[in-house]
Parts: structure tokens; sequence; C-alpha cells
């Protein structure tokens, strides 16, 4: 293996293991603050990516009818509680969120597709279809069995990417799509030959967790949604109402998602059901890196993007065997080193 | 009597269904039967034990490999090759189980998807195996000759093994060895402190769940006749978890009803929606998943729970018969050395818990262990247990160096304990809890459980049990589940529970915290008997009256250091002691 | 003097065992309540169903309002606000991000003056402001106390109930507590204490409950339950000594 392959390699590796460490911050918040494994973040990349190459080919993306049918699930569900409880004053609200936001983000789309808009009014576009199906899942799905185990909640994540992978099917088709490259530009350096898309989404994934640090450290909601994951009870007892931590921890998790679709939408074919495997190697990252700290867990997965990259060069049909297989020493090696904790019986 | 009527209907209609149900039924229920198997290997797994495992199909798939490759290739009888699949699979469980099971939590299941992906991949590349399209014309299963290759023949096949395994799996849980491995998953140092090897047992768990799938695959070659890879995919695990969940993961019958329903709800909609829809192969999967949220919404433990309020609640169950005493310990001679603790040393990261602490016990005495909250007495215990490890320094129970020991080992000794926190399983009653105490004086196992061949120690074990209940005056509360007793009670069932270990020294943590003041004096009135009777109890404590009424001598300790020792009387004069401890509130 | 807190015939179930049997008290404004007992009396649970942590039927009304059915987040802007006896604070937080989140309701509904309160806080627990920076799990169980006491203040209750504040703390420490607490009076909260610790709890109150298992068997004025004798011999002959 010549000098000039392994640094092509490397490249590769950083720039999927960049958004595998996006999606393993994603999995960890979701995982402290709800206890599920999320597994439909994958869908969200899926959609979102879809959604995009959609957008650029004229077309009305499909995640408008899952966004409004899920909305109006989520608002019924809410209703009916609003009306079990006497409590109409909080009809506007749910109307507002869970309908016509919805609708008016589904009417933009409308409008906008056939006019094949700037590249970023249709990322802009696309983050307004898929960042509220976080909120409107974690409603409908998640919200009812608040304090249920691991094993169940993870049932109901496995429920929830049926029911999406389902529906994107249904609407994208069982075809593969790939969108326009954000730019086509190549830096050289050295032998080093560096695509323009790399560098961008190396920068996007800094930036965002920058930002995810600066949210968690300086807001008022990001140390909630801390606290949530610190400690329950106490979480409730100063006041912060566990569904609006689900919630915000979903919305983030659909945002983060959404920006993994449109950075990788233009390096990878992607198809209805790629994001389960895309996350499901963000989820081995997060693992990797102890499912507890944030900067191990993007460590990881960019190990994993790196581990993935090397062999698809030496042994392309075992990529994904060995980059499962591989793990379980370091596996052991981290459960050794880590101190156990008995599991609180709940 | 009720649960056994309903046994038995079952049985019948199982015996009876093939004859009254159509083919396609058959055929569903013979799927159905395999699938159960694998769930109850999850539901002893994950739902009992707490390990979530995604692998499963790993062990049904190695089975059905090699029973295949062995009747096609070699013409080897199925029936040997039955005993060849289940010890490849065992050897596989055993090799797996001793790399991963000590990973904790989320490792493990990771660990579970990483080795379903690659024996996935493994079956795909093999030539021998046939690669991506399997292998095909396996002999059916034959008896005495007669080969058993119609769907109704087979049925009589799987559902003889099933039921088998489901009423093994009823038993095991229901003797010394299930006792134990239901307080795996939440109580595993407390089982430790009573003599169960936590790993070992955990590794039978597992291997008996590699088992049941593997018995399955095992069917399941010899029934389709054909292997491929693509029934042993990390979707077929996944489903073998939904099926666990959905049926009720702690419980046997669970396992039944979760197979049925998924078999039963995936062919229904493969069935109905493409004639709802018009078209085929989009909606069954978003269906599907919409029911399965639904359900679980409603009933978040799963179907057994509710199968079992339909069902006609039995009269209650009967207090235990009484039953030969289990042979008990030689009390050591009173005023023996028992217990030295020389210049112990336990630190926190920085923090000092426990430093150069020494004192000693002797036979046949009560000594109090007091000091502040955070003055490590509970740390203490745990150095005595080898539930922790001292940094320096020595531990002598009858002359002896235990702190190097495991503490499962201390315990064999005669060192029983009870837990600051109360460690009971709460699901389970107080009377299988307090019998989980004396898991060290029975030695039956799980083979034996699941045979039933237990039942003379049993009816030992679950008798002392009621004696030692009796004893600390909770007779009337013996199969209530111990969660469900006011927290000062199930302190007493920890008490109860140390007792029926038979201990030579018993270490009690705070017992009088949460009790009233007429439970309090028939507390140190128990205790003064044990006393008379041989025992020797190390006592942490705050209340001072039950204390200094009770104790031969004290220790006092503050910030884990041995502040005073000497006589009730003057510990309470000692200044340094007032001064730390005892201060008055005014 | 008005009344801030009433509870009638409240009853709790764990599963099939009775938590709590028709326990009634109430609170008035401004007042230091205590409700004693043993542990196992259903103290903790009493708190919990006030603080709608736990299911429960018969009535709590609180500032006039009946609260069932209100969530425990509205319950806290309300100003109903629980000290729980393991203290619950968020560990891995510093001990001023502890307080200011103790101020979220606040926060979330926009009041300003937040900095004065923390400064309030601060003053009046000031070991607290020495380790400001500090991780709340690195804390010492004196200062655990004081930080979740610190916590509760920030969200401006008007009834402050306190779950056993003298747990496992050494007797100096349980001494300051209890000054703490008397003190909060003049801030005109209203204090629903539960305690072990009946003497000192005595000290404080103006008026008291005894919880035996289940439910209310006592009631009066503290002065004179401390001098009942069954009182006297039941709780105050444990704490005198301790």
């Amino acid at each position: 293996m010549s000098f000039d392959i392994v640094l092509w390699l490397v490249q590769d590796g950083i720039v999927n293991g960049a958004i595998y460490a996006l999606l393993a911050l994603a999995l960890l918040l979701v995982f402290a603050v709800t206890r599920a494994i999320f597994v439909p973040q994958g869908e969200f990349i899926s959609y979102a990516a879809l959604s995009l190459a959609l957008l650029q080919a004229g077309k009305l993306p499909g995640t408008v009818y899952v966004l409004v049918g899920g909305g109006a699930i989520a608002a019924l569900l809410d209703i009916a509680v609003a009306l079990r409880d006497k409590a109409p004053g909080r009809l506007p609200r749910i109307l507002a969120v869970y309908v016509l936001l919805p609708l008016a983000m589904a009417g933009i789309a409308w409008w906008a597709a056939p006019r094949k808009l700037d590249m970023w009014i249709q990322v802009l576009i696309v983050f307004g279809l898929v960042v509220p199906l976080g909120p409107i899942l974690y409603r409908v799905a998640y919200r009812p069995l608040a304090g249920a185990s691991v094993l169940v909640l993870f049932i109901i994540s496995m429920a929830a990417h049926y029911v999406l992978t389902g529906l994107g099917l249904v609407f994208f088709g069982g075809e593969g799509l790939r969108s326009q490259a954000f730019s086509g530009a190549h830096f050289k350096i050295g032998v080093l030959n560096i695509s323009a898309q790399s560098v961008l989404v190396v920068l996007a994934t800094v930036l965002i967790m920058a930002s995810l640090w600066l949210f968690f450290e300086h807001s008022i909601y990001g140390k909630a949604l801390r606290a949530t994951a610190i400690n329950r009870v106490g979480a409730r007892l100063v006041g912060i109402p566990a569904e609006l931590s689900g919630s915000l921890a979903l919305t983030l998790a659909a945002f983060i998602g959404a920006v993994s679709g449109v950075l990788i939408a233009p390096i990878t074919t992607i198809y209805y059901d790629t994001g389960f495997l895309i996350g499901l190697k963000g989820f081995v990252g997060a693992i990797l890196g102890g499912m507890g700290s944030y900067p191990l867990a993007a460590i990881g997965a960019v190990g994993v993007g790196l581990l993935e990259s090397f062999s698809s060069f030496w042994a392309s049909a075992f990529k994904e065997s060995i980059v499962f297989t591989i793990i379980i020493p370091v596996l052991v090696w981290r459960s050794l080193t880590t101190r156990h904790v008995e599991d609180e019986e709940e | 009597m009720a649960a056994r009527v309903t046994l038995a209907l079952f049985l019948v209609f199982m015996a009876l269904a093939p004859l009254l149900v159509p083919e396609f039924y058959v055929t569903l229920m013979n799927y159905i039967g395999m699938a159960t198997l694998v769930t109850l290997g999850l539901v002893l797994l994950t739902g009992v034990v707490g390990v979530m495992s995604f692998g499963q199909q790993a062990f049904t798939g190695l089975a059905a490999y090699t029973t295949a490759v062995l009747t096609t290739v070699y013409g080897v009888s199925p029936w040997v090759t039955l005993f060849a699949a289940l010890a490849l699979t065992a050897a596989l469980a055993l090799t797996l189980g001793f790399i991963t099971l000590r990973l904790s939590g989320h490792y493990l299941a990771i660990s579970t998807i990483a080795w379903g992906i690659a024996i996935y991949f493994v079956f795909g590349n093999l030539e021998i195996l046939g690669r991506y399209s399997g292998l095909d014309n396996i002999p059916p299963v034959s008896l005495f000759g007669w080969a058993l290759d119609t769907g109704r023949e087979s049925y009589y096949l799987i559902w003889i093994m099933t039921l088998a395994a489901l009423i093994a799996a009823r038993n095991l849980l229901d003797s010394r060895s299930g006792r134990a491995i239901r307080a795996l998953r939440f109580r595993s140092v407390m089982a430790e402190s009573y003599g169960v090897d936590t790993a070992m047992l955990k590794i039978i768990v597992f291997l008996y769940a590699a088992l049941l799938a593997g018995v399955s695959g095992w069917l399941y070659a010899h029934y389709l006749r054909f292997v491929a890879p693509h029934g042993f995919g990390v979707n077929a695990g996944i489903d073998y978890l939904f099926m666990a969940v959905v049926g009720g993961a702690s419980h046997v019958w669970g396992a039944v009803i979760g197979a049925s329903l998924l078999t039963l709800l995936r062919e229904w909609l493969n069935d109905l929606l493409p004639k709802l829809f018009q078209r085929t192969g989009n909606y069954e999967i978003v269906v599907f998943g919409v029911l399965m949220m639904l359900l679980l919404h409603r009933t978040r433990d799963g179907l057994a729970p509710v199968f079992a309020r339909l069902l006609p609640a039995g009269p209650g169950r009967a207090r235990p018969a009484e039953a030969p005493a289990l042979a008990r310990r030689e009390q050591p001679q009173s005023g023996e050395a028992l217990l030295e603790v020389r210049a112990a040393q336990k630190q926190f990261g920085g923090l000092v818990a426990v430093g150069n602490l020494s004192f000693e016990m002797k036979s046949g005495e009560i000594l109090g262990l007091i000091g502040p909250n955070g003055a490590g007495k509970s740390t203490v215990f745990n150095l005595i247990t080898g539930v922790l490890r001292a940094d320096e320094g020595e531990i002598r129970f009858r002359g002896e160096r235990i702190d190097r020991h495991p503490t499962k080992e201390i315990a064999a000794r005669g060192i029983c304990r009870t837990f600051q926190h109360v460690n009971l399983v709460s699901a389970m009653s107080v009377l299988d809890n307090v019998a989980l105490g004396a898991h060290l004086r029975g030695r039956r196992g799980t083979v034996a459980a699941m045979l039933r061949r237990d039942r003379a120690e049993e009816a030992q074990l679950l008798a002392e049990a009621a004696r030692q209940i009796d004893r600390v005056g909770l007779g009337s509360h013996l199969f209530e589940p111990a969660g469900s007793l006011p927290l000062g009670q199930q302190r007493v069932v920890e008490i109860a529970r140390a007792l029926c270990g038979d201990p030579l020294l018993l270490l009690l943590d705070e017992p009088a915290a949460g009790l009233r003041y007429g439970e309090k004096s028939a507390l140190a009135e128990l205790l003064r008997r044990l006393r008379a009777e041989g025992t020797s109890i190390l006592l942490v404590e705050h209340d001072m009256e039950f204390v200094m009424g009770l104790v031969d001598r004290l220790v006092v300790m503050d910030f884990g250091e041995k502040l005073a020792e000497g006589l009730p009387l003057e510990i309470q004069t000692n200044p340094a002691v007032v001064e730390a401890y005892l201060g008055g509130i005014e | 003097m008005s009344t801030m807190l009433e509870v009638s015939d409240l009853r709790v179930y764990y599963g099939k065992v009775e938590g709590l049997h028709r326990a009634s008290l109430k609170v008035g404004e401004g007042s230091i309540v205590t409700v004693i007992g043993p542990n196992g009396a259903g103290k903790t649970t009493l708190l919990g169903a006030i603080m709608g942590l736990l299911p429960c039927s018969g009535s709590v009304r609180y500032a006039g309002a009946d609260l069932a059915g209100t969530s425990v987040e509205a319950r806290v802007s309300m100003g109903l606000c629980l000290v729980p006896e393991r203290r619950e604070l968020f560990g891995e937080l510093s001990v001023e991000d502890n307080l200011r989140l103790g101020a979220f309701q606040r926060i979330r509904r926009g009041e300003r003056g937040l900095d004065a309160d923390m400064e309030a806080v601060y003053a009046r627990f000031p070991r607290l402001k020495e380790r400001h920076t500090q991780l709340a799990a690195t804390l010492s169980g004196g200062e655990r106390q004081m930080l979740a006491l610190g916590r509760a203040l920030m969200a401006k209750p008007r009834l402050l109930m306190l779950d056993e504040p003298s747990l496992g703390l050494a007797p100096r420490i349980v001494r300051e507590i209890f000054h703490i607490i008397a003190d909060l009076r003049k801030t005109g909260v209203a204090i629903l204490l539960v305690e072990q610790n009946a003497r000192a709890a005595l000290q404080v109150a103006d008026y008291g409950y005894v919880l035996e298992p289940g439910e209310v068997a006592l009631e009066g004025r503290s002065a004179e339950l401390a001098e009942n004798p069954r009182v006297a011999e039941s709780y105050l002959g444990f704490a005198g000594k301790s």
C-alpha cells in the first residue's frame, strides 16, 4: 500500500468518522436523557439526504406526508390529554406546533420544489422538514413509555424504526439517490488531494460540536438537559418537565441527523434504509467511547470511520463484519478498565 | 390448582390442535414452537438476568448448519447430529460467554450484535455451507424408521421439545438456583455475599439460552430441510427480542405468547394488507411497527401479566411443610479469637474511607461499631465481606487470612451480613428472599432443578426460611413480594435472610433504622438470644439507646479511623467521643 | 392566618400495600409544621403524594386550588417545593449550576432578579459560595443538604417541604441546619418538616403531627406534643441521646 493511498484512506475515514461522531453524540444525548437506544436516528439521515436529492431534482419529497401525518397524530394525542385534563387553553399551542408548523413547512417545500432554488435554501428547507420529526416522534412513540426499562424502550425504538423505514420505502421508493456536491473543488497539499466536500464535512462537524458544547455549558436548557440525564427525580423537583427534556433531546437528534444526511448525501448513494447502518456505526462509536463521555464517543466514532476505510480497502466484502467484530476486544478492554456499577432496580 | 387445570387444558389443546386445524396453521404452529424455544432462552437471559442479547440467531444458525452438513455430506443420523450440533453450540456459547459476559450493560449488547453479524457473514461466505444459497436436501428426523416428514408429524416433535423446555425453565426458576438467578440482575453483590457464584450462574443461563436456540436450529433444519444464511441475520435476533418483550420478558409463558402473537401477526399482515391496499410489500412493516407501539403503550410489561389476570386466581400458596432441619455449623468456643482487623486501609480516589483501622472480636460477643455517617462503617463491612478489597492491612477470620478471598468464599466461612440500603429482590416473595440466604446450605444445581430432582432439599431450605421468618416476627408475610413491605420490615427480612445462612459472625448494618419502639425491643431481644446461642454479632447502628443496652464493647470511628474502643460506659464518658459524636443538640 | 396547604383523607397505595391511610393535615401561611414518626410510617410517601410524585386519592388543596391532575412542574411553578430525603442533586454539575437550575421555572417565565437571589442564598450558606465552582458530587453531607435547600430556595417557594433534613448528618451540622430552618421563617415561607429527630423538629415547629405506620396518630401545638407522655416515650427518648 503506497503512501498516497494511505493518505487517501485516512481522509476518507476521517470524513465518514466525523459524520459517525455527530451521530454518536446524538445517540449519547438521547440515551442519557431518555434511556432509549435511538435506532430511528438513521431514518433522519435517510430522510434528509433523500429529501435534498429530490428537491434538487425539482420534486416534492415524501417527507412532507410523514411530517404532516405524524404531526396530526401527535396533535390528536395531545388534544385528547388536554380535553381529559379539561385544559382547553393548551389547544392553540398544540395546533400551532403539531399542525400549523408542519403544514407551513410542507407548503414551503411544495412551493419551492419545482423552482429549484439555491442549494443552501434547499438545505434549510430540508432542516425544516426533518427537524420537527424529532419532537413528533417523541410525542407519538416515546412519551407514553417514559420511565420504561431500557429493553422496552429499545423495542419501541425498533418499532419506530420499522414504521419510518416502511414509510421511507413508500414515499421514496427503493431506488438510491445522491445529491450534488456542495463544491467540486479540490486542494492539493503536497501529495494530498483534499476535496472541498471533505473539508466542509469536517468543518460542519467541528462547528456543530462547538455549538453543542456552548449549548450544554452556557444555556439553561442545555443545563436542564444535562440535569435530567444526571438525575431524573431531581430534574422533576426543580420543575424541568420530563417531556420537555425528551422532546428537546429528540429535536437535537433530528437536527444532527438532518445535518449528517445533508453532508453525506453527496458522498454516498443513499437508499431509504441506508441510514440504519450509518446510525449503527455511530452507535458503535458511542459504545467504544463508553456511552457516557462526549469527547470519547467522538474519538471512538472517528476510529470506526478509519477502521472502515482501511478494511474496505483490504477486504471490502468483509468491511461490515470487520468493523463489528474488531470492537469485541476493545469492548473487553473498556469494560475491564471502567468501574462496574450495579443496575438500579426500576 | 387453577394453574394446573389451565396447564392441563393447554396441553390437551396442544395435543389435539393438529387434528383440528388446517395444515397451514399446523405449519404456523411449528414455526411458533421453534421461535418459542429461542424466545424462552431470551426470557431467562434478558428478562430475568437482564443480559440483552441480539445474537441468539447465531446459535440457531450454528446448530442448523452443523446438522445440515453432517447429515447431507456425511450421512449421519439426525439424532446423532443433535448432540453434535448442541456440543458445537455449547462450545461457541462458552467461548463467547467467557469473553463477553464480564462486559457490563451496553458493551455486552453491542458485542451480541457484533457476533451476530460476524457469524452471518461466515455462513454466507463458506463454500462448504453453500455460501448465500445455503444447503438443501436435509433429511427429516426419523423415529424407529418412521420419517417425520409431514407438518403434523413434525408438530409433535417440535412441541414435545418446546413444552419440555418450558416446564424445565419454570422448574428452574422455582428452585435454589432459580432464586439466585433472579437475584443476578439487580442484586449480584448481595448474591455473592450469600455464596452465589454469579459469574458461573450467568454463564450457565447463557449456555442454557444458547442450547435452546440450538435445539430450535436443529428442528428448523430438519423441518424445513433447507438452511440459508438469511434465516440467521440480525433481524431474526431482533425478532426474538420482540417476541420476548411483547410476551412479557420475565415470564416463562410469555415466550409462547410472544412467539405466537408475532408469528401470527406477521402472517396475517402479509396476507391481509396487500388485499387492503391493492399493492404489496410496503405497508406490512409500517402497520407491524404501529401495532407494536400501541401494544407496548398499553402494557409495557408484555402480555403474560394480562393473561395471568384473565386466569382464575387460585388459593394462595401454602406455608412450607415442616422438613428435616438442615445441618448447622458448629459454633466456635466462646471467647475464641474470631475476627481480627489489622491496620486496614481503603482509599477511594484521594479520599481515605478507612485508614489504619485495627480491632478484634471474640467469639460470642456483640461488638458495636459506631461513628458519624461517612465515618467508614459500611466500608469496614465491605472490606470484611470482600465486596471491597483493602489497599493495605489484613483481616483474619478464626486465624485465617481472608482479605484476599472473593466474597462468596468468605460467605462460605460463615459470615452473613445485612445491607445498609435494603438489598432484596423486590419482586420475589419474602420466603424466596430469605431462602436465598441458605444458598450455601443446599447443593442441588440447575439440572436437578429442571428435572425436579431437588424437592427434598428444597423443602428443607424453604422450611428453614419459614422458621427464620417466624423468628423475626414476619410469619404472616411469607408470600408477599419483599418490595411491597414497609422499609423497616424489609430490613427485618434482611436479618432473617442472614440468619438463614447459619452464621458464625453476623454483620448487621443499621438493623434498627425505621423500626418502632416495640419492634426495636423485639429485635434487641432476638440479638441477645442469638448471642446466647453462640452467634457473634458486629453491629453498625445510630440509635444509641439500642446500641448501649445491647453491645458488649464498642469501637468508635471518625473519618475512617478508630477514635476509641471500650465498654459502653467508658465510651459514653470519653471526651473525644463526646466531642466528635455524641455532642448534644442544644 | 390563612391556610397554605390542606390535605384531607390522603391515601396512597404501593401495589396492594397501603402506604398511607386517610392522612389529613394543614399548614398555615408562614408557619412551620412538622410531621414526626418512625421510618416506614409513610412520611416520605406523604410528601411524595403532596408533590405529585405518587398517585393518591383524597384531596390536596394548595393556596386555595385543588391540585388533582396538576403536574410536578406546575406545582413547582406555583411555589411548592420539596427537598427530598436523598437530596437528588445534579452531582456532575457545579454548585452554581445546581442553584441556577433551582430557578428553572422562573427563568423559563422570564423572571429577573436571579442574581440577587443567588447572592441571598450564598449569604445564607457561605460555604456554598466558597465552593460555587465545585461539582455537587464532591460536597460533604452537610454541604449537600445546604445545596439542596439553596436549590429549593432559588425557586422562591411559598411552601417548602423538607424530608429528613438531618438524616445522616453529624450532630454539629444538624444543629446548624435546624438554625437555618428556624431562620427561614423570617422570609415568610411556610415549611412542612418531616423528621425522625423529633426533639429538634418540635423545637422549631409551631404545630406537629405524629404519623404512625400509615396514619396520623396525634396532633397538636409543638410545645404540647413535646409534653405528651406518649410522644416523649416513643420519640424523644432516642432523639435526646443522639
